[in-house]
């Protein structure tokens, strides 16, 4: 089995919160404490959780938006060596953007609205070198193919289309560069719902012809089923479970997982709702919990988990979970 | 929650509302013959997507659309005693309009970091409402605003009364929302969008005190959502809209089971499900939501139809016709009424 495309290895990002007149560093969020996971070439790995678990946080990292604080990014380059872009000064990195881009959750704030399509797409060819302009034109016209979108439209701009579209335009843009590993964040969670399975569709497409790899960032538990094939779950800044996507669904190995999945409410009032409902809320990243940081929401909790900080084992094979009672608890999705 | 059906009258009859924007690009009709009914006690879901008309049609019943948008006809009528009044007549300033809204029809809006002002505290917020209406003294209103709080599952309430709204998580200050809707005990509470913001274990808090309150006081809820997972768990009634159209209402089981219109139809059958089948293509509707400026003749939906009728669905529009005491339908398939206006 050749190398995973991505391997990231205790990824930590801490923010420093200071205070007082010499803004001394009086203590640090933990937005991301020591993340772990690979993905493979041309796999979907979702990476779920709820506001501020830090997944969003985690892809920055990968992506080199923000610096982590500790840790190792590790990537497969296309001429199979591999490089840790953790600690990678901004001038190395730059060949390495051309095979690593990302799509924006908002489709209204991440185009340039005073640029048309043609320059909005046409810009990540320039920065890396495409000077003729005649070449960009086609090129930019065969991505708006792509996506599905006529190539006539290259010269309008971007309040012209609705929301759907021009996410389109966000991915045209992200696959400019032909880049091999992409990470998206929240890419259909400002979508209407019948334009949000359109660009899932069009995601899944795009993914098997041109073998493209997805960190796929998301809240929405349902989407996260559709498109990924493995999955991984944060709480407070930790990985929580980590399993394919069907494992996950038909039996999760950790309360916070099974909790999320109860939590999301089933478009058929004949099911069952919401009476099995996490209580609490999630804690400050800053200063989390004793023990299992999960254990003050958690119904199964015991004094164990109030003192031990489980790790994340590894209940069956692929199948990671966080929790001292991964292997005895029978959680399921349904309540 | 079952359908009970009431003897009751209406609280609230929406009759052909329309409401349309004048701007310099031309004339968007927002809201374009609206008509449906509120009984006490029952929540009312409204579902659709951007730009259907759901929001429009709920500050047209508060009376809070401002210029360039205007109600250009139908009634709303509101059933305060025995004979209802109607909210289109009633000056949007006036007094009476002034004494319903907040104490008798209540409102819990979309974003609650955008609706508590951050310069005064949340208590201070709901007392002044308290007393406003309520003609009740500083410490009474305070004394309410605390009891409110734990109502709604805020603890050390006692504190939390002074705290700014930007010190406060996202589903406390929602939930600070909900006490301050509830602060003068409305007969109708309408909730827009109310969890879109909202993490879903956040959202399933709120949604079941939203469920719980309702029970405790019996108040009607008109809930809108483009969330069709909240709409099955919250409504006993279903509106489905479309480019300011209904296309379809009633109870929620039919509508889930047995929807009849298109859009229904292929709406239900593009979201993707906790048990959907994992990297297989959705089921999609066709094509995009028109532009407002650019709304399509006859059917607001005919563009994206699967079952379009040729020469039908693109020349008229389809009236919302009655199929039963409570169920509505504005199709061709169902029904030849053409819509007059």
């Amino acid at each position: 089995m050749t190398a995973p495309l991505l391997d990231v290895r205790g990824l930590r990002k801490f923010f420093p919160i200071a205070k007082g007149m010499f803004r001394k560093v009086v203590g640090h969020v933990r937005a991301v404490d020591d993340v772990s996971f690979t993905v493979q070439e041309g796999e979907t790995l979702g990476l779920v959780g709820e506001s501020g678990c830090g997944k969003t946080t985690t892809a920055r990292c990968i992506l080199r938006a923000i610096d982590p604080t500790d840790g190792q990014v590790l990537y497969r380059t296309r001429d199979g060596s591999i490089v840790d872009l953790a600690p990678m000064a901004a001038r190395d990195l730059g060949p390495l953007r051309k095979e690593i881009q990302m799509i924006f959750q908002d489709p209204f704030g991440s185009l340039n609205p005073r640029m048309t399509l043609f320059d909005n797409v046409g810009e990540p060819l320039l920065v890396h070198g495409m000077r003729n302009r005649r070449e960009r034109m086609d090129r930019v016209a065969e991505l708006l193919r792509l996506v599905g979108l006529r190539p006539e439209f290259m010269h309008r701009f971007p309040h012209a289309f609705s929301g759907g579209q021009r996410q389109r335009i966000g991915i045209a843009r992200a696959l400019a560069t032909n880049p091999r590993l992409v990470v998206a964040d929240e890419p259909v969670s400002a979508l209407d719902v019948s334009v949000q399975a359109q660009v899932l569709n069009l995601l899944l497409e795009l993914q098997s012809r041109l073998r493209l790899t997805f960190l796929f960032v998301a809240h929405d538990l349902s989407v996260v089923r559709h498109i990924c094939d493995r999955v991984a779950v944060m709480y407070v800044g930790q990985l929580v479970e980590l399993a394919p996507t069907d494992a996950v669904f038909s039996r999760p190995r950790h309360p916070y997982t099974a909790a999320l999945m109860r939590a999301v409410p089933i478009p058929d009032p004949r099911a069952p709702g919401g009476d099995a409902i996490l209580r609490g809320e999630v804690p400050s990243p800053a200063s989390p919990p004793s023990g299992c940081y999960f254990h003050p929401r958690c119904i199964y909790a015991q004094d164990r988990c109030r003192q031990e900080a489980p790790a994340l084992q590894e209940v069956t094979p692929g199948h990671f979970s966080r929790c001292h009672f991964a292997g005895e608890l029978e959680l399921t999705m349904a309540a | 929650m079952p359908l009970t059906p009431t003897a009751t009258d209406p609280l609230l009859q929406v009759r052909d509302l329309r409401v349309s924007f004048r701007l310099d690009e031309g004339t968007v009709r927002a809201v374009d013959g609206v008509s449906f009914d509120v009984f006490p006690g029952q929540v009312v879901g409204i579902v659709g997507e951007s730009g259907c008309g759901k929001s429009v049609t709920m500050r047209a019943i508060l009376q809070l659309i401002d210029p360039p948008g205007r109600i250009t006809a139908g009634e709303i009528l509101y059933r305060r005693d025995s004979n209802p009044i109607d909210l289109v007549r009633l000056p949007a300033r006036g007094r009476l309009m002034r004494d319903l809204r907040g104490a008798e029809i209540a409102l819990i809006p979309q974003e609650p970091m955008a609706a508590f002002s951050p310069v005064h505290t949340v208590g201070e917020q709901i007392i002044e409402a308290i007393m406003l209406h309520e003609r009740a003294s500083r410490a009474q209103a305070r004394a309410k605003t605390i009891e409110l709080f734990r109502d709604v599952g805020i603890s050390m309430a006692e504190s939390r009364v002074d705290a700014y709204s930007w010190q406060l998580s996202g589903g406390l200050r929602q939930r600070a929302m909900i006490a301050m809707a509830l602060s003068c005990k409305p007969r109708l509470l309408i909730a827009d969008e109310p969890t879109t913001a909202i993490d879903v274990t956040t959202q399933a808090q709120i949604l079941a005190l939203l469920r719980e309150l309702q029970r405790k006081y019996d108040t009607a809820i008109i809930f809108i959502t483009h969330d069709l997972g909240v709409i099955a768990q919250m409504a006993n009634y279903v509106v489905v809209m479309y480019l300011g159209r209904i296309m379809e209402e009633g109870p929620v089981d039919e509508i889930f089971h047995a929807p009849k219109h298109p859009y229904t139809k292929a709406l239900l059958r593009s979201i993707p499900s906790l048990h959907s089948e994992t990297r297989t293509p959705l089921p999609v509707i066709a094509g995009t939501l028109p532009h407002p400026f650019n709304r399509p003749p006859g059917c607001p939906f005919h563009p994206r139809c699967e079952d379009i009728i040729a020469g039908r669905c693109a020349s008229a529009v389809p009236a919302l016709h009655a199929l039963g005491p409570r169920r509505a339908v504005s199709c061709f398939l169902h029904s030849d009424a053409v819509d007059p206006a």
